[in-house]
């Protein structure tokens, strides 16, 4: 589905990524764990399109396409979903009608009809029971006055109605309580299927008790410096980033 | 006359013709000569006037005009064009400033009475209305006020309530370039409740039209007046808009002015005299401007008498080369002890090359008074875009999303939920898909 072959991005003339390899498959829930600016957020707002970010070298093809080449929306519109670590407010933008248009663009752009307005609502409101998403939000501005805990659920909402084939979790859990956290989790799990994959960034294991991954990877300096299964995150839990950022620092050295 | 002004402008000859035409005509022609003494004294505005320092009209006024309006029909696709679909209202249409006495939407309750300003000049119940301070001290006011020939004249008897909203639509056409001065008067009387939507439309492409527009507005005690102002002229023409409301005691007034890409130039002058306690007055307005469009919103709000409450917020969204002024006075005398005033004015500049000067001017000489004002000028947020974008919105679309959004703040005022959503389509419509750079 995703892969990403020798990354380079930079921010600013700030080198961010220095050659990411990562491939990820339909069916399979990627951990990205790491200390702070290590580039975790960064991976993700460069896969998303985010203009600040300027890749300097190598590829990356989604469901056989040039990612890269590609403008936000329409990164959006072949699947790729980013669930933003600080989502934005837009007061004025309801964020039902939000929803209305860019369901109805990616719809659009996939030669799909567009779908009535008796339909969408039954849609949405089988997404919002599915995660646990209140009624009232939904008729809210976007994002306007939201708790951070209610800011990161309407991700996942917008993820359960827009059915993304690759999800991007940037730091969902930062700032959640258990209970949202519970919440986010089980709308996660209930949304996996054999068809999509999900690329959960996170500083902490504590979410992946929740959301059981099929490989963690550990994002230092830019670099993968190591891959594993979900052991590997119990023992980051345990010993911390300091030893990887040791083995690498000697990695470098040779 | 401005005697510097004078070989510049070719239209002077012909004020002077027409203003001794009408004197003769007119059977109480003091209101005219005062006026036109007025108007010979100060001149047309230059850009060394204080008021109109941001906005230069001279180069408007060296094009050659007609004093008359031709008389002609509304063509049809204007009247569509102004239609505001699914409101229930009374609907009037006003060409070339001239009413043909038609109102369509059913027969108006006891109490409201609609005549051609004409017609009412000469009545003498509403001889009150003609008189007096007539002018003002503004020379388009007071030219107005020494040439106007026609107009809409609005009375609301006491208690008397319009329970739909009148739709007036005002429709400007001809084969060449002509001045139009309607002069508008409304009444609300005692404990009257009125709803006035105004429509401005032109065609596109038709010669130059000057529109020199009065409307004199008294809202007497505990009478409620909502206004709603559309001003989506096509380029052809030059819309200065004086809009005088004198409120009484308790009364209510709520202003909404809405100006469109379009029109060339539009100048509004909204003067909000509070001239007994307890009054209540919200001025909202929107201006969406494009192309080389200038758009000027002058508002004074004069608190002359306490406990008066007023509430201000102007937004403008500015793109490609077009430019707004906003000048929002408050004036609080002395006496005006216990004044509550508020006021906003936001911008959102899309383009590299709109220019928008906005001016605050708060003048309080009462010392137990509750005032603020804020201004803003703002571009875009790149983050808001980019989340749009990242669910699939296209850069059009999201950037029609958040104009939209930014205008809300205005557009959710309105109480009439089509014109709420009429007003939201002609701005998404007036939004081009490459607004960049």
């Amino acid at each position: 589905m995703l892969i990403i072959r020798n990354l380079h991005a930079e921010v600013e003339e700030k080198k961010i990524l220095k050659g990411i390899d990562l491939t990820v498959n339909a069916g399979e829930i990627h951990a990205i764990m790491g200390p702070n600016g290590s580039g975790k957020s960064s991976l993700a707002s460069v896969l998303a399109g985010r203009e600040s970010y300027r890749v300097t070298e190598g590829e990356v093809l989604f469901e056989g396409k040039n990612l890269l080449d590609m403008a936000p929306e329409d990164r959006a519109r072949e699947g790729l979903f980013l669930a933003f670590q600080y989502p934005i407010e837009i007061p004025g933008v309801s964020n039902i009608n939000f929803l209305k248009t860019a369901l109805g663009e990616i719809r659009a752009y996939k030669g799909q009809p567009p779908m009535d307005a008796k339909e969408f609502l039954k849609l949405s409101r089988e997404k919002q029971k599915l995660v646990e998403f209140d009624a009232q939000l939904v008729n809210r501005s976007l994002n306007e006055g939201f708790s951070g805990g209610e800011k990161k659920r309407n991700e996942i909402f917008q993820l359960a109605m827009l059915e993304p084939s690759l999800s991007i979790l940037d730091e969902t859990d930062s700032g959640l309580d258990i209970d949202a956290l519970r919440i986010v989790s089980q709308g996660v799990n209930k949304l996996r299927s054999e068809k999509n994959a999900f690329i959960i960034i996170t500083h902490y294991q504590r979410l992946l008790e929740y959301i059981v991954p099929d490989f963690v990877h550990v994002l230092y300096n830019g670099r993968i410096v190591k891959s594993g299964t979900k052991e590997l995150a119990l023992e980051l839990e345990e010993k911390g980033y300091d030893w990887l950022k040791e083995e690498s620092r000697e990695k470098v050295t040779l | 006359m401005n005697a510097l002004q004078e070989p510049s402008i070719p239209l002077y000859g012909k004020i002077v013709d027409k203003y001794h035409e009408l004197s003769a005509k007119d059977a109480a022609p003091l209101a005219r000569q005062s006026a036109f003494h007025k108007f010979q004294l100060l001149g047309f505005p230059t850009i060394k006037n204080e008021d109109w320092k941001y906005t230069n009209i001279t180069r408007f006024l060296k094009d050659e005009y007609a004093l008359e309006a031709p008389v002609v029909n509304a063509p049809a696709p204007l009247l569509a064009k102004a239609t505001i679909p699914n409101l229930e209202c009374y609907r009037l249409v006003l060409v070339n400033g001239t009413w043909n006495g038609e109102v369509v939407g059913g027969t108006l309750p006891k109490g409201i009475d609609i005549r051609r300003t004409s017609d009412a000049a000469k009545a003498p119940e509403y001889a009150g209305f003609f008189t007096g301070e007539f002018a003002g001290s503004q020379p388009f006011a007071a030219l107005n006020a020494a040439l106007y020939t026609d107009g809409i004249f609005i009375h609301a008897a006491g208690n008397a309530v319009l329970e739909k909203p009148l739709h007036i639509i005002h429709v400007y056409t001809g084969d060449r370039n002509f001045w139009v001065q309607p002069r508008h008067v409304w009444a609300a009387g005692r404990n009257a409740e009125l709803s006035v939507i105004e429509s401005t439309v032109s065609v596109s492409g038709e010669p130059f039209i000057w529109v020199n527009s009065f409307t004199g507005i008294f809202a007497h005690p505990d009478a409620k007046l909502d206004h709603i102002n559309l001003q989506i002229a096509a380029e052809n023409v030059r819309l200065i808009s004086h809009t005088s409301v004198h409120q009484k005691k308790q009364s209510l007034y709520n202003n909404y002015t809405f100006t469109l890409p379009g029109a060339r130039l539009v100048r509004n002058d909204l003067q909000a005299r509070l001239e007994e306690d307890h009054t209540e007055t919200h001025l909202y307005g929107l201006y969406l401007t494009a192309g080389d469009q200038l758009v000027d919103n002058h508002t004074l709000v004069d608190h002359q008498r306490p406990h008066c409450f007023s509430n201000e917020l102007y937004k403008g969204v500015l793109l490609e080369q077009s430019t707004g002024v906003f000048n929002g006075k408050v004036y609080v005398h002395r006496d005006a002890q216990k004044t509550n005033a508020f006021q906003q004015n936001n911008n959102l500049v899309i383009s590299k090359k709109a220019t928008i000067d906005s001016k605050p001017e708060l003048e309080i000489f009462a010392d137990d008074v509750k005032c603020s004002h804020g201004s803003t000028v703002g571009q875009f947020s790149e983050e808001a875009l980019f989340y749009l974008r990242a669910r699939g919105i296209g850069e059009a679309a999201a950037r029609a999303l958040l104009i939209n959004a930014f205008a809300f703040d205005v557009t959710e005022k309105i109480k009439y939920a089509p014109v709420a959503d009429y007003i939201n389509q002609l701005i998404s419509h007036h939004i081009p898909v490459h607004h960049a750079g």
